[in-house]
């Protein structure tokens, strides 16, 4: 046997879920599409006492919606293969379409979860990035209630959150884009699928004048959360689309807003590099995307 | 210890068992069914080795516990062809020596099946796409990407 044992707790509702985490806490787990935990539980890197395997609240919690004014709710069970084929999806949420093939394989991706995903909170996963970049609010349940969370406030470090032990994640909304909006997304993997080494997100609007009106940019896997890079997004600001001005909020990225690395596969130059250049490549997707 | 009391439905037989919930459900096939076809190489859910059909659905069955699947229908590459009678993807892998160990080639194949239903004509990008997370150690892929091309192009 590969992971050592635990109780299995399976429940058919999310109260019950609930409950379980209540009178289990610290010494339980949620198994959700087990991609993460269960290659941890298999190396026995984790070893929870208690499973409780929330995979028969699919009718409950997977689930798209668009909300009235264009903006979207998904539940934390939906797996990443119906975010992937989703129309909703294609149609509110460009950044989120953009992302998905880069995240693992298929067979991955048929069992893997939203929810699981950002509550692990993995700095090379590219779903939290996308929190992060879109604002996200993430709807958090306990025993003791229904809290909302921001994105922003949600990833406490590396693979840490704001949860308490008895709470889980059940849903994640985000606001409609303004319009002449565009969206990009560009990373780099060892091979299609692998964790990224680097990567980053770019959010752009257009004022009616051809200016860029508001920029977010996100890096990925270059410190222990998601790294907005707020000065180099301002620096597109007022202006108009160009590459030297890419090139400028590039560097600015790259050497004041990111907090990269050494590690086996890549070091922190050359994540730093990457930025650089991923940069601009995201940048001119998301302002070829408000074009088209 | 504790069991779970498991039903599930594989390659078209019901199966009854008491396991450990701690079981994968690729030693479950292996060890205590016998269906070594599928093979086990990280344990991790890199190497796609252990691709198995859960529900028409192609996933790792070294990160799925055996108790996951209660109630469903698992698909294992010994529901494909017999050495007499391959499936027409077994015999196109054959044909192009889309294997040489064929270590990963259960793998490959319980990925392709679904894939080649929901895109009878994949491009070649598609196909690399479809077999990125299974790992071949012998080919090289180019002889793997032209079996399934030869398949797509007889159905
Ligand atoms: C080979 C391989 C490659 C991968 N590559 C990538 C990649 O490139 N990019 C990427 O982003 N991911 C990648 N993944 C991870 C994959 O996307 C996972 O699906 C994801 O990280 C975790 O989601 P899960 O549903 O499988 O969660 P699980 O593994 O079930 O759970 C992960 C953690 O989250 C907790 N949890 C689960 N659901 C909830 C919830 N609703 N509320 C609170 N806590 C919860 C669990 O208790 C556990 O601690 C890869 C995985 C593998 C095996
Ligand atoms: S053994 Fe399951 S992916 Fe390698
Ligand atoms: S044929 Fe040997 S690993 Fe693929």
């Amino acid at each position: 046997m590969k992971p050592a044992p635990f109780d299995y707790l399976v429940p058919e509702t999310l109260t019950a879920v609930l409950a379980a985490l209540t009178q289990h806490g610290d010494e339980a787990k949620l198994l959700a599409g087990g991609q993460s935990l269960i290659p941890a539980m298999n190396f026995r890197l984790a070893r929870p006492g208690v499973l409780v395997d929330i995979n028969r609240l699919e009718g409950e919690l997977a689930y798209i919606k668009a909300t009235a004014n264009g903006g979207l709710r998904l539940g934390a069970l939906t797996r990443h293969y119906q975010v992937e084929r989703s129309p909703l999806v294609a149609q509110h949420d460009p950044l989120l379409q953009q992302m998905m093939p880069h995240i693992a394989h298929p067979q991955i991706r048929n069992r893997g979860t939203l929810g699981g995903s950002l509550a692990h909170a993995d700095p090379a996963a590219e779903l939290p990035v996308w929190a992060i970049a879109r604002q996200a609010t993430l709807t958090i349940q306990s025993e003791r209630g229904s809290r909302q969370v921001a994105a922003s406030d949600f990833f406490t470090g590396l693979f840490a959150t704001d949860l308490a032990a008895d709470e889980m994640v059940t849903e994640v909304a985000v606001e409609p884009l303004p319009p002449r909006s565009g969206t990009g997304f560009v990373e780099m993997a060892r091979r299609h699928g692998d964790y990224a080494l680097a990567g980053v997100a770019a959010i752009v609007t257009l004022a009616a004048d051809g200016r860029c009106a508001a920029a977010r940019l996100v890096c990925l896997n270059v410190g222990e959360v998601p790294q907005v890079a707020e000065r180099a997004a301002a620096t597109v600001v007022g202006q108009r689309p160009t590459a030297d001005l890419f090139a400028a909020a590039a560097d600015i990225a790259a050497r004041e807003e990111i907090d990269p690395t050494d590690d086996i596969h890549a070091s922190a130059a050359y994540k730093r590099h990457l930025v650089r250049v991923l940069t601009q490549r995201a940048l001119v997707q998301a302002f070829e995307a408000v074009k088209n | 210890m504790n069991t779970f009391p498991l039903t599930v439905t594989i390659n078209g037989s019901e199966i009854v068992r008491d396991v450990e919930p701690r079981l994968l459900l690729s030693d479950f096939l292996r060890h205590e069914l016998g269906l070594t076809g599928t093979h086990v190489g990280c344990e991790h859910g890199v190497c796609g080795a252990c691709t198995v059909l859960v529900n028409g659905r192609s996933i790792r069955s070294c990160l799925m516990l055996a108790a996951q699947t209660h109630g469903q229908t698992v698909q294992t590459v010994e529901s494909l062809g017999t050495p007499d009678n391959l499936h027409p993807l077994q015999q196109a892998f054959w044909e192009s020596h889309g294997l040489q160990c064929g270590f990963c080639t259960p793998g490959f194949l319980m990925t392709l099946i679904p894939f080649l239903e929901e895109t009878p004509s994949p491009t070649e990008a598609e196909i690399r796409e479809a077999i990125s997370g299974n790992l071949c150690r012998c080919t090289g892929y180019q002889h793997i990407v032209e079996a399934v091309q030869r398949a797509a192009s007889r159905d």
